[in-house]
């Protein structure tokens, strides 16, 4: 059989149309909004630090906003950088905190256990689907 | 009739199919959750080929089906929110008119993932997942604008088909 492809007459419209491009307009727009929104906004939504000393809450610090906190009068020191937390000093001797890689995402956390320092992090914001839609 | 039910079926199968192509393909798009919907070209070409309740029917079949085989119950959910959402904003541009086949498609890609979205918020319970709208409207524009252009391209090509036989 021979194939032809026939002149194109579909009732339907073809091409971009005007109202496409407003479609497609208001969608980046709102997906803009949304972000600068979030950005702005919901920052401090981003998560946060729970830090305990020997079972007992020391303070909660956001991911967002980039800090230094001394934890237990300096025995350790915590950085958050980008939304990670990361014990950048401890003066125990094995530094096994210190080694730890940088934390962000829900459930995470950095032990130190000489000082008895825990450092988790509390949001759900980070944790990742493990649910995958077909 | 008879034909009807044949067509139903050919329709049926072929999502099916690209269902089971999605998950073959190893394209990741960095993000978790965002794929381009090959199954959803069936959708978008049944829209405009079947009527719409035989649209609605095979859409959730479709879902059904691949989510047994593929997916897992959460899946179901997630894809059947996605898949009603998005066919019901189709119908409706393309019956409200001035809308290209490219522009329902992408309000259908756009859609799906809103309607994930919004399960999505039922499940956590939080409306805290919103920090992923922008990444999900995006990626709805730029899915749906593919599926828009194959659909098109395959349209023109069954341009003188018609279900009814």
């Amino acid at each position: 059989m021979k194939l032809e492809l026939k002149k194109f007459h579909l009732k339907e419209k073809i091409d971009l149309q005007k109202k496409d491009w407003v479609l497609i307009s208001i969608i980046i727009f709102v997906a803009g909004l949304a972000f600068l929104l979030h950005h702005f906004i919901g920052g401090k939504g981003a998560g946060c630090v729970t830090v305990k000393v020997e079972g007992e809450i020391q303070g909660v610090y956001s991911l967002a906003e980039d800090q230094v906190i001394e934890i237990n009068d300096g025995t350790n020191i915590l950085e958050i950088r980008n939304g990670t937390a990361d014990v950048t000093g401890a003066d125990c001797p094995d530094k096994l905190c210190v080694n730890q890689k940088a934390i962000s995402k829900n459930g995470e956390s950095i032990i130190c256990l000489p000082n008895k320092v825990v450092v988790t992090v509390d949001s759900s914001e980070n944790s990742e689907f493990d649910a995958v839609a077909q | 009739m008879k034909n009807e039910v044949a067509y139903f079926g050919v329709f049926t199968a072929l999502a099916l199919i690209f269902s089971y192509v999605e998950t073959l393909i190893p394209i990741s798009f960095g993000i978790p959750g965002v794929k381009l919907g090959l199954a959803n070209l069936i959708v978008v070409i049944a829209l405009y080929k079947i009527a719409l309740k035989e649209a609605y029917l095979l859409s959730v079949v479709r879902v059904l089906l691949a989510g047994f085989l593929f997916g897992n119950y959460f899946s179901i959910i997630y894809s059947l929110a996605g898949a009603l959402l998005s066919l019901t904003v189709m119908a409706v541009l393309k019956k409200a008119g001035g809308f290209s086949i490219i522009g329902v498609s992408i309000a259908g890609g756009v859609f799906h993932n809103i309607g994930q979205l919004f399960v999505a918020m039922l499940v956590v319970e939080t409306f805290r997942v919103a920090y992923y709208v922008p990444v999900l409207l995006t990626a709805g524009l730029l899915t749906g604008c593919v599926i828009g252009i194959l659909s098109r391209e395959m349209l023109r090509r069954l341009a003188h088909w018609r279900a009814e036989g």
